[in-house]
């Protein structure tokens, strides 16, 4: 079984991986001359230029058919689009911006990185150099099993059971009592207490669960290409275990761990189904608050939470312009990923 | 966290290999070395709880649902959320059409353009085409949705149906596609295609009767753990196919029943008989991604590029 979670192979092909398994195609596809060449290869690269136009295609619409759309709703727009908190996009004034959207979008996506990202290596070095080898490939297969599950299914879970583990726990409130005096760990207005099962900081745990699969699958593939001979380099200096991860499989691994961080983060922008359910959507006049400890909605939760309303092209302009800000901002983080798995060389390509 | 490094304490342990960790290690080194441990297998132990726990919970209210045969027969007609019992067989069936659909059109796409990267690729369009099947598999499946609706139905005029959804699905299948069948294409022995060559078999003959059957099996469990991906989506299918509690089997005309749907339609009506019948759908919809990733596995093994 070589195939992760993300489809990745853990086997590193036979062939030299700087040189195209077709190279040595080129000679005799070229070769017959313009003037010969068979029909059959001219339908077989076109089909193939093709498919892989579309995907360049697909991309770019994406971004042109929400920005066009977007564009006359935001123009329309009597509120600042980046700093305003209202949401009234039906009627002739409509007025939204996507600050606390923004907010609740990036906090939970945060909490589940400061979760996951240890949580993950420490499951990804549990993996490649603690387990035993009779449990590494059952206990990946495991970890691989969570991204299996349907994000509808951890949604349903965090409201029914883990939301309410979390609130009885005292997690919550034994937070809020130490690190209140910071905004993030406030009471909400509007309340005394910190007692509610579906907050941002739960969604958060749930998020963090959720991307776990992701961070472990990579973190454990960069781990396992540690050169052996740094390892053993570590340890023939007196290194215990530890130290020799330390030194030796961390700092090499390093680019995996922050790509993979940057793919989790970006799946945990746009998770819209276990937020939806999970976090309850706020009043339109609550005031702004940076506590986690209260409801709200992403990005991605308020358009599928309204999804019933798109029938005019004023109202859906304004959630497209917000699917357009999720879409630019999962692009970045996505793109900041692909850009430190190029350096690394070592990794995939 | 110390920042020690090994090779500055590594003189005065140089002996007795057996006796590693507590015999001649400082007492502060040799404690961390046992906290690492411990804390290792703590993080594993840790990742499992949540998943131990979902199946659990998904097993121990769904499952009574699934051995009544009404189940896997009926669908949610005259049903309302205080009366127990109906079936999943509208929703069973719309996930397995839409699923279908959706990979008839992905497949093609998702392997000629790993054929294009792997066969033909090369320079600045290739690496244009690698970056956007990256950038296109990071795409919010809520995003994927957003913009089918604003094509399909805003600029087309077309309605909320079945086959808008699967539209959307194809955005989020085709790079998993893509990526499996790149990996898979990639280890097919380059010996394979010189030899090919040498009897003067064309290029296209060469990927459609050498390469692509020697990575068969590969490309298939890239197929089938894509799919297993899409069928558990939610987002897009909120948009653009509302839930019925009828069957209906035609993807162009008319709302219509998922699995994710049904989850979330029961679970918003709140009532004992309708939570009951939306954690048997997750049950079902458990199963049925269970199975084809089972099954892509499989394939995998008993089907390796020699």
């Amino acid at each position: 079984m070589t195939t992760s979670s993300t489809g990745v192979p853990n086997t590193e092909p036979p062939v030299d991986p700087n040189v195209r398994a077709g190279d040595a195609a080129q000679t005799p596809a070229a070769g017959g001359g313009s003037g010969s060449r068979r029909a059959g290869d001219t339908i077989f690269l076109g089909l193939s230029v093709g498919s892989g136009a579309l995907v360049i295609a697909l991309v770019t619409l994406i971004g042109v058919f929400l920005l066009m759309q977007a564009i006359p709703a935001l123009a329309r727009n009597e509120a600042n689009f980046l700093t305003s908190s209202e949401w009234t996009v039906a009627g002739d004034h409509p007025r939204f911006g996507i600050a606390s959207m923004l907010w609740v979008t990036v906090s939970s996506s945060i909490i589940a990185l400061l979760v996951a990202v240890p949580l993950g290596v420490g499951v990804a070095l549990f993996l490649t150099q603690y387990a035993p080898p009779w449990l590494q490939q059952p206990a990946a297969a495991l970890v691989d099993l969570l991204a299996a599950v349907p994000s509808i299914v951890y949604g349903l879970w965090g409201a029914l059971y883990f939301g309410f583990f979390i609130r009885d726990s005292g997690i919550q409130q034994g937070l809020n009592s130490v690190l209140g005096w910071i905004p993030i760990f406030a009471t909400p207005p509007g309340s005394t207490t910190v007692s509610s099962a579906s907050t941002i900081f739960i969604i958060g745990l749930v998020l963090a669960i959720m991307i776990l699969p992701i961070i472990t699958a990579l973190s454990r593939e960069v781990f396992a290409q540690t050169p052996v001979t740094h390892k053993e380099g570590a340890l023939a200096l007196g290194a215990t275990k530890w130290e020799m991860i330390k030194t030796a499989v961390l700092p090499f691994g390093k680019p995996g761990v922050i790509s993979a961080s940057m793919l989790g983060l970006g799946r945990a922008l746009g998770e819209t189904v276990a937020v939806l359910i999970i976090v309850s959507a706020l009043a339109p006049s609550a005031p702004w608050s940076f506590s986690v400890f209260r409801g709200g909605e992403t990005f991605a939760s308020r358009i599928a939470n309204n999804a019933g309303e798109f029938d005019t092209p004023a109202k859906t302009g304004a959630y497209l312009a917000a699917g357009l800000v999720l879409f630019l901002l999962t692009f970045v983080v996505n793109a900041i990923a692909r850009v430190v798995i190029e350096r690394r060389k070592a990794f995939t390509e | 966290m110390s920042t020690v490094t090994a090779p500055a304490d590594a003189r005065d342990n140089s002996s007795t290999p057996a006796h590693l960790e507590l015999g001649s290690k400082s007492g502060g080194r040799a404690a961390k070395n046992t906290i690492a441990t411990i804390v290792m297998w703590a993080c594993f132990f840790l990742a499992m709880v949540p998943l131990v726990w979902i199946l659990y919970a998904v097993l121990s209210e769904g499952l009574h649902m699934l051995f009544t045969s009404s189940w896997w027969s009926t669908s949610q007609a005259n049903m309302t959320s205080r009366l127990s019992g109906g079936g999943a067989y509208h929703a069973i069936m719309g996930t397995l059409l839409m699923a279908a659909v959706t990979s008839i059109i992905s497949v093609p796409i998702g392997i000629f353009t790993a054929i294009y990267l792997v066969e033909y690729g090369r320079g600045t369009f290739a690496r244009v085409v690698s970056f956007m099947v990256d950038i296109l598999t990071g795409v919010p499946s809520i995003v994927a949705g957003l913009f089918i609706y604003a094509v399909f139905i805003t600029t087309l005029g077309g309605q909320r149906n079945g086959f808008a959804s699967s539209l959307a699905l194809m955005l989020l299948m085709i790079p998993v596609i893509v990526r499996s069948t790149e990996e898979m294409l990639k280890l097919v022995p380059n010996e394979l295609r010189e030899a090919s060559y040498a009897l003067g078999v064309p290029k296209w003959k060469t990927i459609a009767s050498v390469v692509l059957p020697t990575a068969f099996g590969g490309i298939v469990t890239g197929v089938l753990l894509g799919l297993a991906r899409v069928m558990g989506e939610t987002a897009p299918l909120l948009i653009l196919t509302p839930y019925t509690k009828f069957i209906n089997m035609n993807l162009f005309n008319g709302y219509m029943a998922t699995l994710p749907t049904m989850i979330n339609q029961e679970r918003t009506e709140a009532l004992a008989p309708a939570i009951e019948r939306s954690w048997g759908t997750a049950l079902t919809l458990i199963l049925i991604i269970l199975v084809l990733n089972v099954a892509g596995r499989l394939v995998a093994h008993f089907s390796k590029v020699k």
